[in-house]
């Protein structure tokens, strides 16, 4: 009785103590650890971000593409089938993890992981809102490209670890894809680099506060936007760029040996990753995080500081910008993740040289040419190259370059398709 | 692997060389890739197992390997009767199985010399162009689902249930119909079924526009199909390639023309015709033809002998009343009635049977090709020997030259494009 009594009071003594304490003992750690452990949260954060991400992705996707087919799509599983992701990873997680003796399977079971984890690192990267950022990092971008970059080796390996002639195939072409997309990729970012001379991808939002006129997607660099969104469809694997998987040809592709949990998580990562690519089109091309008529609507009409006033709540004249900001993100984010769809919906798929034709023949001269221009418009009009007058110069220039370039490209290839094609009119016998 | 080397030398034509790769006198290259595609894939098909050598992505060789579905149908024609038998027919090409039947059904008729009314005739031409219209749309599905694009398979599936349904109500099945009897068909036409037929082909053109708006002129389906697996005339005749895959290299051989069985010298229709050999050409005289089949089932609905079963059903009771009251009463009127317009024709017993000893052979244009049917018959319930001859079999067996210095990601756009279906070819 009496120990126990002493027990109560002794832990009721330390309990109100306990944080001071545990801060006290977390400040004589070494820097190292307490870098380490806020590190390992914010992956685990971003890392569970990526899953929901990926799970309402894939639920979308199947609703979406079922509504292109006149079908229904999954709407057993919970309310209109919004479980069904849930009870698909269930199923995948308990499925026997199925391997040969031929593979390698170190470099088996490596694949999956060295594919997935650069993709939830990403979404640490990503700012959400203004505060809403796992690592800001100056040079946010390029860190973005190069841990992109490290997924290729990721479905390399797994082609060859799985020792099946189809998933080599389909890893080599995923190099080779690689490898083509990312020139003109960068090459797109490198114009909004040069605009507001940085690669921190907080700032690059920052610098289009100014709302829809301001949006480099829209009159600043429309041509980047689309040779971005084009060739980092290709990044990602998805229609009409999906010839590492290409299931009419190549079954599979990387993933054909995979089975059960690792070959969901190259499906989940297949979507965080679309989901990080739609994510950095809408910061770097679309306002980010600010609404389209410039800086923030509870801003701007005070709502905000009234609801806070009112409810006396003073946190709230910070935390309702956030989630606004939030909600223009995601809303954005999933804007081009649905186009990805549409775009999944109505394509057939490329062929591997006609990839790489596109890539270099078009994408890439495109690209240089873009950011000549661009480089043209920052160097002469440097002082207002943001300001409104010279995004309407900008976009005279821009509307010049499309209708030149693409237009006369659309022009020629359907010039040589209409040729072809007239001169195949069915004849009667 | 060697098991294809006898056949494929008689079979290859002069322009084209002998098979290479894997071979025992030559041993094995290894800068080359073989993959073994197939008999489990997802786009061949059915089960066809091709033996694909590649270089780099290009394809050196090919051998198609079959029989994974072979299912004796010759030889159980040898051991049940011919109304036993008959059933067993829908499963020789499942996709247009109605063909099938004609082929079959007109080979007794010929031996016995069975006449057919002309209602049947048109009934069965509706169904015959009908099923044309879904095989194609199968085909268009598929076809475009190899090339990477998965939309317009569900849509295609759409019609085609459509038309299944329209099959369910005449014949109770949706795929494996059994509905031609020697003579005459199993049953008229339901009530109303006619206008449910005008009415899908009504509505058909328009969603066929709607498919070729997504399809036809899709800068990549183009891309990926001008130019690719040139099949010319010569070669089509060499390995007897027939139906659309040889119209589309500019011969405008359709028995539908130049032999007419059925009724169809009574129906204007054209054949459409492509001079480029390639999948772009096959693809749009397959479309074309969709086309010109809803043309053949209008014409069809608009001139078929007896109009609406329903009423023909109501006057044949009105006749078979009036006959008999006729027997009682002289002076009763019997309502006129046309021979055309009567389901059975000469009324015989299936169950017993016997077509009198003799040999025929029917060739019917099938959405694949010239499929035959060469049945002899001694006398007895049974045919002593019945052959089919399936397009599929032909227009698979060109494939290994057809393929040659292609691109392995052109495989199956080529091999989609011949509309090869698996059991026709084994049986």
């Amino acid at each position: 009785m009496m120990s126990t009594t002493s027990w109560i009071t002794s832990i009721a003594d330390i309990l109100p103590k306990l944080p001071q304490m545990l801060w006290d003992w977390w400040l004589t750690l070494p820097d190292a650890v307490p870098a380490f452990t806020v590190g390992l949260i914010v992956f685990g954060i971003a890392a569970l971000m990526g899953q929901l991400a990926a799970i309402v992705m894939v639920l979308m996707e199947r609703k979406v593409l079922s509504w292109f087919t006149q079908r229904k799509g999954p709407n057993r599983v919970g309310p209109l089938g919004a479980l069904q992701t849930i009870a698909d990873g269930v199923k995948l997680l308990f499925k026997e993890d199925i391997m040969n003796d031929a593979q390698d399977k170190f470099l088996f079971t490596l694949a999956p992981a060295i594919f997935l984890f650069p993709v939830f690192v990403m979404f640490t990267l990503v700012p959400f809102s203004s505060t809403l950022i796992g690592v800001s990092l100056p040079v946010g971008l390029l860190a973005l490209f190069a841990l992109s970059s490290i997924s290729v080796i990721g479905v390399v390996l797994a082609g060859w670890a799985s020792n099946n002639k189809f998933s080599l195939l389909g890893g080599m072409r995923s190099a080779a894809q690689a490898i083509s997309y990312e020139i003109p990729l960068v090459l797109s970012l490198l114009g909004v680099v040069l605009l507001t001379g940085t690669m921190d991808l907080s700032k690059i939002i920052e610098a289009q506060r100014g709302g829809l006129l301001h949006w480099f997607g829209i009159f600043l660099a429309p041509v980047s936007f689309l040779i971005f969104y084009t060739a980092s469809l290709a990044e990602v694997n998805r229609v009409p760029f999906d010839l590492p998987e290409a299931e009419s040809e190549l079954v599979g592709g990387y993933n054909t040996e995979y089975s059960g949990m690792k070959f969901a998580t190259f499906f989940l990562a297949e979507y965080a990753g679309l989901f990080i690519i739609s994510a950095i089109c809408a910061a770097v091309f679309f306002g980010g995080y600010y609404s389209p008529f410039g800086g923030l609507i509870v801003e701007q009409t005070g709502f905000n500081v009234w609801l806070a006033n009112t409810l006396g709540v003073h946190q709230l004249a910070q935390l309702i910008p956030q989630a606004e900001m939030l909600l223009w993100m995601l809303s954005k984010t999933y804007v081009f993740v649905y186009m990805a769809m549409l775009i999944r919906g109505t394509l057939p798929r490329l062929k591997p040289d006609e990839l790489m034709g596109f890539s270099w023949k078009f994408l890439l001269p495109v690209a240089l040419i873009n950011v000549l221009m661009i480089a043209f418009v920052k160097l002469f009009l440097m002082d207002f190259a943001l300001n409104l007058v010279s995004a309407w110069v900008y976009l005279g220039i821009a509307l010049l370059i499309g209708i030149f370039g693409i237009g006369g490209f659309c022009l020629w290839i359907s010039r040589s398709f209409t040729k072809q094609l007239q001169s195949r009119l069915l004849k009667q016998v | 692997m060697m098991m294809m080397s006898t056949p494929s030398s008689t079979l290859t034509p002069p322009d084209v060389k002998p098979m290479q790769g894997v071979s025992v006198e030559k041993g094995f290259d290894t800068n080359d890739l073989v993959v073994n595609i197939g008999p489990q894939h997802p786009s061949t098909h059915g089960v066809l197992r091709l033996i694909t050598t590649l270089n780099g992505e290009v394809v050196k060789d090919m051998e198609p390997v079959i029989g994974y579905l072979h299912r004796s149908k010759e030889k159980m024609a040898e051991s049940r009767s011919l109304f036993q038998y008959q059933p067993t027919i829908d499963r020789v090409e499942y996709l247009s199985s109605f063909y099938d039947h004609l082929a079959f059904v007109n080979c007794v008729e010929k031996i016995a010399g069975l006449g057919v009314p002309k209602r049947v005739e048109y009934i069965r031409m509706i169904t015959l162009e009908l099923n044309r219209i879904t095989s194609h749309l199968l085909w268009f599905g598929t076809f475009l689902l190899d090339l990477g694009a998965s939309t317009p398979f569900f849509w295609a599936f759409r019609d085609r249930e459509e038309v299944f349904t329209l099959f369910e109500k005449l014949t109770g099945a949706r795929m494996m119909y059994n509905y031609y009897r020697f003579g005459g068909v199993n049953a008229d036409l339901p009530s109303g079924w006619l206008n449910e037929v005008r009415k899908f082909i009504d509505d058909f053109p328009r969603r066929l526009d709607e498919y070729e708006a997504v399809a036809t002129k899709n800068p990549i389906v183009l891309d990926r199909t001008i130019g690719q697996g040139i099949l010319t005339k010569e070669t089509c005749l060499q390995f007897g390639v027939t139906g659309p895959a040889l119209r589309a290299a500019g011969y405008a051989a359709d028995l539908r023309k130049t032999n007419p069985y059925s009724c169809y010298n009574e129906v204007e229709f054209e054949v459409p015709v492509a001079t480029e050999a390639d999948t772009y050409a096959r693809y749009v005289v397959r479309v074309q033809e969709m086309r010109e089949s809803l043309k053949i089932i209008r014409q069809c609905i608009d001139n078929i002998p007896g109009g609406d079963g329903g009423e023909l059903g109501l006057l044949k009771a009105k006749v078979d009343e009036a006959t008999k009251a006729k027997k009682k009463d002289p002076t009763i009127e019997v309502p006129a009635w046309n021979s055309d317009w009567d389901m059975f024709g000469k009324k015989i017993n299936l169950l017993t049977y016997k077509p009198p000893a003799g040999e025929a052979s029917v060739f019917v244009e099938s959405p694949r090709g010239v499929l035959g049917c060469y049945m002899v018959t001694d006398g007895t319930p049974k045919a002593a020997r019945v052959k089919w001859r399936g397009a599929s079999f032909s227009n698979l067996s060109c494939l290994p030259a057809l393929m040659k210095g292609h691109m392995y990601s052109d495989l199956m756009a080529i091999f989609g494009s011949l509309d090869v279906i698996m059991p026709e070819v084994d049986r």
